[in-house]
């Protein structure tokens, strides 16, 4: 399936990425033909397949259950680890720019 | 003390000359290192050294009293630069990461360093592993050490030919839809993914979670018994983990193969497929019969969707797992920014490379509204075929053979222009992390060029056994191990 301009500068908007114009060229032609590529699943008949959800049970059912580990408390990475990595930590607090506009 | 060669380091040596007390853990360390010194320069596998961590830990070892040491104790490692080591770079291969430093170690480093291995460093990627070249590394490609102009594979590039060059003895990389195999075949190692859930995640940067599994390199088919060993088993800390036994691998992989039912695939080993490979394979076949197996012809008619579901599927879940990329609270964030929304739009723009950005693009139209129906939820249906093809191949066979690559490694540069002939190049890889199943590649000769070509042995879920005892009675039998 073909795919436009404007449908992918939509995409972008989801994706919060602030793509160039040349990107927007480049991705909507290479999109095309990935997307066009991905028509050939219209040829599998679907109907009545339950979509993939977990590993499928090859013959062995209780192999393939997961546990659930005891919901308890357990210390955490704590505060100064926590914001280690911030690009602009507060004291106790990631910092980031306005969430609303001036305008 | 006679001069070392690490490039015939082997689990079972190494493990041998230190219990005879021929040699310490440190004067592994630093053969190791200085072989690095002299080779990384060339082929470039790695992005980041741990040395103080690798010393720390030879030293413990060393300190241990000899029948006290664990089993991989001074057996030297690599990560992938996408697994935490506590105190040192993850950078994904990625801008956005450049500057992390992991707070915690993922819960395969921990169990390496619990059996004694040297973690020497980090190595190279495609960017969050997404690629078949590790050229999409956004700091620099690593190089294929049988032809410098050729790419290694990918995206865990780094790993194979840390591992190749003899840098280390073994080495982790993660496989979403091939990225161990595809690169151990490309460069002549051997290279393993397992089932689903056989080795814990936590730790691991996330790409695509319903297919995203850990796995180990090596020289040789013993060596990633070895490591498999060390790393699989339930962890707490990942719920998808299986708690299910693990055997032991590297004790039961001589086993008397006669019998084993091996099935081949015949339709799909047809076009697109180098003559090369193809005449390699069923060669290959032919010595699987010689030694015992029978032979079978097996029908896996989904696998040719599996590309069109793959390239649905894993950037989907991408485009949800790097969503967590935002600037906020780990990372790279663009300054001069004057809002929250720019903040993010800005930060990501500058922080993924070209073919991120383009998978995040696809999984995020696939997941839309409108849309979701057309490709997220097709795709996932006719997974669910693939996976059912499987389970009535596993009906009458016990292991699937096939190609690890359709071609030898290309040459730099060749694919970077079309991510649809770099997608092409997953082909027989990826139904096997479409399945859940485990699968192995390992040499299997080398074309005129002198380029290595790979075979793939594909398992039931949770029978790695079964696909390394094959593979280790190949190895014996045909003689491609590259040591």
């Amino acid at each position: 399936m073909k795919i436009s301009e404007d449908e992918v500068r939509y995409v972008a908007k989801l994706a919060h990425l602030e793509l160039t114009s040349e990107e927007i060229k480049t991705f909507t032609s290479q999109l095309s033909s990935i997307l066009e590529h991905m028509e050939t699943l219209n040829e599998v008949s679907t109907v009545d397949i339950e979509p993939m959800t977990r590993i499928p049970d090859f013959g062995e059912p209780a192999s393939l259950s997961t546990p659930v580990r005891e919901d308890v408390p357990r210390p955490s990475i704590g505060t100064e680890r926590a914001l280690g990595n911030a690009p602009d930590p507060g004291e106790k607090y990631f910092r980031v720019p306005k969430v609303i506009a001036d305008r | 003390m006679a001069q070392l060669n690490p490039t015939t380091f082997s689990v079972s040596s190494l493990r041998k000359a230190l219990s005879r007390g021929e040699i310490s853990a440190r004067e592994i360390s630093a053969a190791i290192y200085e072989h690095v010194d002299r080779v990384d320069a060339k082929y470039h596998a790695f992005l980041s050294f741990s040395r103080k961590r690798a010393e720390e830990q030879a030293a413990r070892i060393d300190s241990l009293p000899r029948e006290q040491r664990p089993p991989l104790a001074g057996i030297p490692v690599a990560l992938k630069d996408n697994m935490l080591l506590a105190g040192y770079p993850a950078t994904c291969g990625s801008q956005i990461l450049a500057n992390y430093i992991s707070h915690y170690d993922a819960t395969v480093t921990r169990k390496l360093e619990a059996a004694g291995a040297l973690i020497i460093g980090k190595t190279n990627l495609d960017e969050f592993a997404m690629g078949s070249s590790t050229e999409n590394s956004s700091f620099f490609p690593t190089l294929n050490p049988n032809a410098p102009d050729r790419v290694p594979g990918g995206s865990s590039g780094g790993s194979a030919v840390a591992v190749a060059t003899g840098m280390v003895v073994g080495a982790l990389g993660s496989d979403t839809g091939g990225s161990i195999r595809q690169p151990a075949a490309l460069t002549g190692v051997v290279g393993l993914k397992p089932t689903y859930g056989r080795v814990s995640r936590f730790g691991l940067i996330a790409f695509g979670s319903s297919l995203d599994q850990i796995g180990p390199f090596g020289r040789s088919v013993g060596d990633v018994a070895e490591l498999l060993h060390v790393i699989a088993g339930h962890d707490s800390n990942d719920s998808t983990s299986s708690p299910l036994p693990v055997p032991n691998f590297p004790g039961a992989l001589e086993r008397d193969i006669k019998g084993l039912v091996v099935g081949v695939p015949w339709d799909l080993l047809g076009e697109g497929l180098e003559v090369e490979v193809k005449e390699h394979i069923t060669e290959a076949i032919r010595l699987l019969e010689r030694i015992g197996c029978r032979i079978e012809p097996v029908e896996l008619p989904h696998s040719r969707y599996a590309i069109d579901v793959y390239y649905i599927v894993a950037p989907a879940e991408a485009s949800s797992n790097l969503a967590r990329f935002d600037g906020v609270r780990y990372g790279f964030r663009s300054p001069n920014v004057h809002t929250l929304s720019e903040m993010y739009r800005q930060t990501r723009e500058r922080g993924f490379g070209p073919e991120v950005k383009r998978r995040i693009m696809l999984g995020t139209y696939a997941l839309s509204a409108g849309y979701y129906d057309a490709y997220y939820l097709k795709a996932q249906k006719v997974r669910t075929l693939i996976a059912r093809d499987f389970q009535e191949a596993f009906k009458k066979v016990d292991v699937v053979v096939c190609p690890t690559s359709p071609t030898t490694a290309f040459k730099l540069g060749e694919k970077t222009e079309d991510p649809l002939s770099m997608y092409l190049s997953d082909v027989f890889t990826i139904t096997a992390n479409l399945a859940g199943i485990p699968g192995i590649s390992l040499p299997c000769g080398k074309d005129q060029r002198g380029l290595p070509i790979g075979i793939q042995f594909l398992g039931q879920p949770f029978d790695e056994l079964k696909m390394l005892q094959l593979s280790h009675a190949y190895e014996q039998a045909g003689g491609f191990g590259i040591a």
